[in-house]
């Protein structure tokens, strides 16, 4: 019994753990599946909507670039096709036309130059002592020979301050000379170092040798060479587009970067920010959506839970249920074929039973002849002929009442008067209880409507209830009630005799067939039976509850929904 | 003279034996029959029989059916049904068709005795009856 019920609380334990697991991954799994999905393309279109502000954006400065160093270059063409060489080598000139372009443009220019085909400086306007300054060995001077223009790379030069320069060369009588104009660094790196998005984003420019051409808003040792990489790459693809990428950051995190070469490709404009900078929008909306995961995880795995724990108590009710069901109709049948083989029984042994009193008649019809008169054992032979049919009458109502018990009793269902039968029932009883010094009385109530029923079979029951009580107290007399009441919906009757009771060990046995404590001979066990299966068909009950010497009461609880007549009168006859 | 002219029918070979000597000792003229059919050639050659002690319960033609069949063609011979078997319903269709009473077995001889005595007092007062009508008829013709 215990490893049975073991087992059953092994197998409601699985049953739930399963009925969870399903929940759990039916729910879970297209949630899972459709945030992934809708992450994946969020991530996607997140990236092109980066990928393309980083691109106008760099696109832009380099734009602005570009403009800036030509409109320079113009600037100092336009003095140099403008006035001869001799008007821009007078220093006072060129100090009144330096001061025109800072008026014009800020203080932009710092200063400007003219050098002549050997490299001396013939005409100085600015702030630092640079007259007759010689830049025959610059690097400048001698590429800015080589072309008609010429922006140099930003160097410390003469004066020991980055900056770099703009040339001209011009011709003057057959011999060239270059105007030359420094640009302020500060001017320029502000072009620059105002690109700054996030607060990791920011903009620089590198040269072929690698030398920052602005101020890095944060120094970039390690992650410098790719780029180096990427513009000597480049070389011979002046003007592509933008090149946009990721590269490894120095502590390993990742970066993002636009590139576009400036200058005919000798400088490198680089916009450089961190991946996690860039996409925090995306990583807060990522965390957000996973938080929202995570709660709808717990919900979906709680409610997964609390509901297979709720079926499978339901389950295990229905089971039990079921069970009973089972044990019950089992219990009913075995009845049933009980029934039956009584009946075949009873039939069979009821024909040599008449046959067997009749002998003993034939034999008690010759005793009387003369010849036996005179016999020593007459009165012996008379004694057992009695025995004979005091037994077979016995028989007899053993058999007679099998069969009633196996019989089916007038079985329709008519529509009568509750009180009425009960009345009936009691009258046919009152000569017994006479005999037995019992007093019946009744206790019915007024207010009980007709009902349908098989009157013979209800009467049947409380006959048997009557005869037991009467059967109980036949040796000390006492008194018997038979109550009626509507009690919840229900219609009550109740047996109540103040007889010997019933021991408490025998009360759970009452109702099963063939059990009886009347002496042998007196019962058959069958009564108690026959009422309690009437009883359970009509769809009531049948209890009883009793105390050994102060009395028994059967109570009977039929539901008056299922037996009320259909037109409701409590008056007879109407 | 004997107390009354009987048949007993039943299909328990032992039960008619000693029941038929039991009634001829109590001065009643006995025949019997083992089968509804047996009872009914019988009562076929002779219908001197007044009352006819029938048993229900038999195999091939039941107590019922020759209950039908006697009161077809004897309605005046009286017949004490005898079974087994107490069903109310077998008794109130018995006695529906015609039976005088019903009773179960087994019995008491003097009931039976009782019974059997009163059902041939019954026949004897129908036949005198149905003798008187007539007389009254032939009288009544002739004046």
């Amino acid at each position: 019994m215990n490893s049975h019920l073991k087992e059953l609380g092994s197998y409601y334990r699985n049953l739930t753990r399963n009925m969870v697991l399903i929940i759990t991954v039916v729910s879970i799994t297209p949630m899972i599946l459709v945030s992934a999905l809708i992450l994946f393309q969020f991530h996607n279109s997140f990236e092109e909507k980066v990928n393309a502000h980083l691109t106008t954006l760099v696109k832009k400065h380099k734009q602005n670039i570009d403009v800036f160093l030509n409109e320079r270059l113009a600037n100092i063409r336009f003095l140099a096709r403008t006035f001869t060489f001799e008007e821009l080598a007078n220093e006072s000139f060129l100090q009144d036309r330096l001061a025109a372009l800072q008026e014009d443009f800020g203080p932009v220019f710092v200063d400007l130059g003219v050098v002549n085909a050997r490299g001396i400086q013939v005409a100085y306007a600015g702030p630092f002592k640079l007259g007759m300054a010689l830049y025959s060995t610059a690097d400048w001077f001698q590429r800015a020979m080589k072309s008609n223009s010429f922006i140099s790379d930003v160097f410390l030069g003469l004066r020991g301050l980055p900056h770099f320069i703009v040339a001209v060369r011009e011709n003057w009588k057959g011999d060239e000379w270059i105007l030359r104009a420094t640009i302020d660094f500060v001017a320029f790196n502000n072009l620059v170092e105002h690109i700054r998005i996030g607060e990791t984003g920011f903009a620089f420019i590198l040269n072929r040798k690698g030398e920052f051409q602005t101020k890095p808003f944060q120094e970039l040792v390690a992650s410098k060479d790719p780029y180096l990489e990427l513009l000597r790459s480049d070389n011979s693809s002046n003007g592509k587009p933008l090149k946009i990428g990721r590269m490894k950051g120095e502590g390993g995190e990742k970066n993002i970067y636009v590139a576009a070469s400036l200058k005919d490709g000798e400088w490198l404009l680089v916009y450089q920010q961190k991946a996690s900078d860039a996409f925090s929008d995306f990583e807060r909306a990522m965390r957000v959506t996973l938080l929202v995961l995570v709660l709808g995880l717990l919900a979906i795995v709680t409610t997964a839970f609390v509901v297979s724990r709720r079926m499978v108590v339901r389950i295990a009710r229905a089971d039990r249920e079921k069970h009973m069901m089972n044990e019950q109709v089992v219990e009913t049948g075995k009845l049933a074929s009980v029934g039956e083989l009584a009946a075949g029984i009873a039939h069979e042994i009821n024909n040599p039973v008449a046959i067997m009193v009749e002998e003993a008649g034939w034999i008690e019809d010759l005793l009387e002849e003369e010849d036996f008169k005179q016999g020593e054992n007459l009165k012996e032979f008379r004694r057992a002929l009695t025995q004979i049919r005091t037994q077979g009458k016995r028989c007899k109502e053993i058999t007679h009442k099998l069969l009633s018990f196996a019989r089916k009793t007038d079985e329709r269902v008519q529509e009568f008067d509750i009180d009425e039968a009960i009345k009936e029932i009691v009258a046919l009883s009152g000569q017994r209880a006479k005999y037995s010094n019992v007093t019946i009385s009744l206790a019915l109530s007024e207010e009980l409507p007709r009902v349908r029923l098989s009157q013979a079979e209800l009467q049947q029951v409380l006959l048997n209830l009557i005869n037991n009580a009467l059967d109980a107290m036949e040796k000390q007399g006492g008194s018997l009630e038979i109550r009626t009441k509507k009690q919840d919906g229900n219609l009550l009757i109740e047996v109540a005799d103040n007889g010997p009771g019933i021991p408490a060990a025998n009360l759970g046995r009452i109702f099963d067939p063939f059990f009886t404590t009347k002496p042998v001979g007196k019962g058959t066990g069958l009564g108690l039976s026959i009422c309690y299966g009437i009883i359970k068909k009509i769809g009531g009950e049948i209890e009883v509850a009793s105390t050994v010497g102060a009395g028994t009461t059967f109570r009977i609880r039929i539901p008056l929904e299922t037996i009320k007549a259909e037109e409701p009168s409590n008056k007879k006859g109407e | 003279m004997a107390l009354a002219k009987v048949m007993l029918v039943d299909d328990e070979v032992p039960f008619v034996e000693t029941m038929t000597k039991r009634l001829t000792k109590r001065d009643l003229v006995v025949t019997s029959a083992f089968s509804g059919k047996e009872a009914l050639d019988a009562l076929a050659k002779d219908q001197s029989v007044e009352v006819i002690i029938l048993d229900v319960k038999m195999p091939g033609m039941d107590g019922i059916d020759t209950l039908r069949e006697i009161k077809r063609f004897y309605p005046l011979i009286e017949v004490v049904m005898l079974t087994g078997h107490a069903t109310v319903e077998t008794a109130i269709e018995g006695m529906k068709i015609g039976a005088f009473d019903y009773l179960m077995k087994p019995c008491e001889m003097d009931v039976l005795m009782g019974k059997v005595q009163e059902a041939a007092a019954r026949k004897r007062q129908q036949e005198h009856k149905i003798i008187e009508a007539r007389l009254k008829e032939i009288t009544s013709r002739r004046t």
